[in-house]
């Protein structure tokens, strides 16, 4: 399949995925189904990386300003902005296209191989729609709360790094935190997150989709849907940071 | 009644299908044989619209199958049952909800109704107390049964089978056969059943359609294959000394 051909497809599968469902009480239940499953399954390794990023943010920003004529609670500026600009939405979507992303194609892929999509097919349901709208919806609401999160728990570990190290004060790090804040950057960060969730959700659904084969074949799909996904979100990453920030 | 007429398809140039016309008799357990890669599994995958054909015709009673469109072709498969080869039970859910998922998808039934009927085609395949398991937990006969249940569930006009009894030992496979008979004759189902195995064939096959390279090479009842001449059909039935020896 060429690229061409490709992005054709992709845009055709989008479309068929936001078709009337047949039974939006059984939609209902599979986007709450898929928010445990993708969301809040996905809480916990959040909460570790961010926590661990926040310290090392906090610690490579101390030992790189450890000059005189940079007040100390720039380190904790520099860890709430880092965190909320780049770390908590691109960084987190990246690690959730190789958690979650691997996971709906691989669970998408093995169902095309084991003839559970043609019995949907069979019994007329829109299997695309059926199987890929409650992953978009249940990604797009729950992964800017993923977002917030790791804001909250990487400015945390930041904290505790500093004053466990002693590199920054506990009040010129909440100084620092606190000053020239710009509400609209975690704006900026959620709408990053809600498209970054779009792409995982999509891309990772396609390359399951489309599968044919065996096992093999799933682990390449599951692969390629977390390639495909990380490009697109750097590229969107560029393109919305230039067109929100400038 | 269900047809095929002169339906050809091809893969990557190779001709699986080549002109087939076959009629099946409403009511009975119609049989489809042939060696593996003989072309009965694209046949059955055409007939429920899986595979779009090259070229040829579709029908279902009077309505012309394959040129339908998606909406169109819905109102004819909810009539249709099938039976996958690995049973294509969905994994994420329990023998209850993938028995359920039909009537949750197409019904307006109560829960109180939904369960009643589920318990019904569970209790009519044989499966008892096995509501909340997992596919995974079932045997490969019990996978069979529910995948049967899930089939039947809104009394299908029409039931595929492919390879129903593959990966089963002989005893469970005829288990499988005689239930797949009853609910046709209980049910007055149309039902197409793919298979080479000739236990099944003897067992429950009223018509008897044989496929080799892509061609219906013969067509009767099961009584019919031990006298018929067909050479193709002798060396696929009798495929061994023993069987030979026994014919003669």
């Amino acid at each position: 399949m060429n690229l061409i051909e490709a992005i054709g497809r992709y845009f055709i599968f989008l479309g068929k995925s936001f078709r009337r469902p047949e039974k939006h009480r059984v939609y209902y239940h599979q986007t709450v189904k898929e928010l445990i499953n993708l969301g809040v399954n996905s809480i916990g390794i959040v909460i570790v990386i961010s926590a661990f990023m926040g310290a090392a943010i906090t610690l490579q920003t101390a030992y790189n300003t450890d000059n005189p004529i940079y007040p100390r609670y720039l380190i904790g500026l520099g860890c709430r902005d880092s965190i909320i600009l780049e770390f908590a939405s691109t960084m987190v979507a990246l690690i959730l296209a190789g958690k979650v992303g691997s996971h709906i194609a691989s669970e998408i892929g093995t169902m095309r191989i084991t003839e559970q999509i043609d019995a949907l097919e069979i019994m007329g349901v829109n299997t695309i729609s059926y199987l890929l709208l409650p992953k978009i919806v249940a990604t797009v609401i729950f992964f800017p709360f993923l977002t917030l999160i790791s804001i909250t728990v990487g400015i945390f570990g930041g904290w505790l790094s500093a004053v466990s190290t002693g590199v920054v004060s506990s009040p010129d790090f909440i100084y620092g935190i606190q000053y020239a804040f710009v509400p609209y950057y975690i704006t900026y960060s959620l709408i990053k997150t809600v498209v970054f969730a779009f792409i995982i959700s999509t891309v990772s659904g396609f390359q399951g989709f489309y599968v044919t084969g065996g096992s093999l074949e799933v682990g390449k799909a599951s692969t390629r849907s977390v390639v495909y996904s990380c490009i697109l979100i750097l590229l969107f990453n560029l393109v919305l940071t230039q067109l929100l920030l400038s | 009644m269900i047809r095929i007429i002169d339906a050809t398809k091809s893969f990557y140039g190779n001709k699986v299908l080549d002109k087939v016309s076959i009629s099946f008799d409403a009511g009975k357990t119609n049989l489809i044989i042939g060696r593996s890669g003989s072309g009965k599994t694209v046949l059955l995958k055409s007939l429920v619209g899986l595979l779009e054909l090259d070229s040829g015709e579709i029908w279902y009673d009077k309505t012309r199958f394959d040129i339908l469109d998606f909406k169109k072709k819905k109102t004819i498969r909810k009539e249709i049952g099938m039976l996958f080869q690995g049973s294509a039970l969905f994994d994420s859910m329990t023998v209850e909800e993938n028995v359920m998922f039909k009537l949750d998808m197409f019904t307006g039934m109560s829960q109180a109704e939904k369960k009643k009927r589920v318990d019904y085609c569970l209790e009519r395949v044989d499966i008892r107390e096995a509501n909340q398991l997992f596919p995974s937990e079932l045997s490969g006969g019990m996978r069979k049964r529910v995948a049967i249940a899930r089939a039947i569930v809104l009394n299908p006009s029409f039931l595929f089978c492919d390879e129903p009894n593959s990966g089963l030992d002989p005893e469970t496979a005829i288990l499988i056969d005689k239930l797949i008979k009853d609910i046709t004759d209980e049910y007055k189902m149309t039902t197409i059943v793919n298979t080479h195995d000739m236990n099944s064939v003897m067992e429950i096959g009223e018509k008897v359609m044989f496929i080799s390279n892509g061609i219906k090479q013969w067509e009767g009842t099961n009584r019919d294959i031990l006298r018929s001449d067909c050479k193709a059909l002798n060396d696929f039935v009798f495929a061994s000394e023993l069987t030979r020896q026994l014919k003669h």
